[in-house]
């Protein structure tokens, strides 16, 4: 047997639209891992052909009932999954995945979006009291007691 | 082709219109607008209110210039495909998004990505009537920069329990 047992399992997750294309544009970072993709679109499976997809309704912090319902599926999906580590670009189901994920006892990363340049989404700044990992693609937004900036997806 | 978008979220009907009467006027027919749902209807140029991702993409393929709101999935996707984006941003004000980032972003990207703005109406007609002027998109790869892929691959493949992050 040559399997290694460390093999991470991932799970990449993000709300449609440019969260999406944002996580997409993350892939190099999971070479190596066991990847689970999730988000809000059927239409996207074709993105990560060959991939483990998992479709979860939209939600966004408009709709309450949404929201609701976006909870459940997502803490269903990892009750389901049980990944090592948890990515999300955002937006709801995204944060609704690192903190329950993290009640669950993965470490979890919020990705800001970069589409944030002047101040951190309001979830981003949720998210930055619990998360393992904390990034936003802006340096003049990263500093002492705020998120880190690695870099952007540009 | 001039593919408009104005993303998978609100309608954007002020830009739409915008580039309905310019349509209209010139008597352009090479433009597809994708509106939005409950998006207001132009007539003069066809539309949908949403494409399937795979439309989307044959669409894009075939546009020599993109139109769009200032939403970074179409900003990025038009930079990695290296086609000439105009973005106008949508405003919260006007109930056309939630907050005002789109403002900020759309600044932020004429400035590092070679993105073309109009910020408001009037920028918008005038972009139209000039397109050929619109500045080349700053070229990007398949992926992240370098720093965040390894940022990330760094903190998946770190042990449980080191410490990490902050």
């Amino acid at each position: 047997m040559t399997t290694r047992p460390t093999r991470p399992k991932v799970l990449a997750i993000s709300s449609g639209g440019g969260h999406w294309v944002q996580l997409l544009r993350l892939r190099p970072a999971f070479a190596g891992c066991e990847v689970v993709y999730a988000t809000v679109r059927e239409g996207y499976r074709g993105d990560v052909e060959g991939a483990e997809f998992r479709l979860i309704p939209d939600s966004n912090r408009w709709n309450k009932l949404a929201l609701l319902r976006c909870a459940v599926a997502v803490f269903s999906l990892l009750l389901g999954e049980r990944p090592d580590v948890i990515i999300t670009t955002g937006a709801a189901p995204g944060y609704f995945a690192v903190r329950i994920g993290k009640w669950l006892g993965a470490r979890v990363v919020w990705v800001d979006s970069v589409a944030n340049a002047e101040e951190l989404s309001l979830s981003g700044q949720k998210a930055g009291s619990f998360v393992d990992l904390w990034l936003t693609q802006w340096p003049h937004l990263a500093g002492k007691g705020g998120p880190q900036c690695f870099g952007s997806v540009l | 082709m001039i593919l408009v978008t104005v993303g998978t979220d609100l309608p954007f009907d002020r830009m739409v219109r915008v580039i309905d009467a310019w349509a209209a006027e010139t008597g352009r027919r090479d433009v597809f607008a994708q509106i939005g749902e409950g998006g207001w209807q132009p007539r003069h140029i066809p539309y949908a209110e949403f494409l399937s991702p795979p439309e989307f993409a044959a669409k894009f393929a075939a546009a020599r210039v993109i139109i769009s709101h200032a939403g970074m999935g179409t900003i990025l996707t038009a930079l990695h495909n290296g086609k000439p984006i105009l973005v106008m941003p949508k405003k919260a004000s006007l109930g056309e998004h939630r907050n005002e980032h789109q403002t900020a972003t759309a600044r932020r990207m004429s400035e590092i990505g070679g993105v073309n703005v109009a910020y408001d109406e009037t920028e918008l007609r005038q972009w139209l009537d000039r397109l050929d002027a619109l500045q080349q998109p700053k070229t990007i790869g398949g992926s992240a920069s370098e720093g965040l892929i390894q940022g990330l691959r760094g903190f998946i493949h770190r042990n449980a329990g080191a410490p990490h992050g902050r």
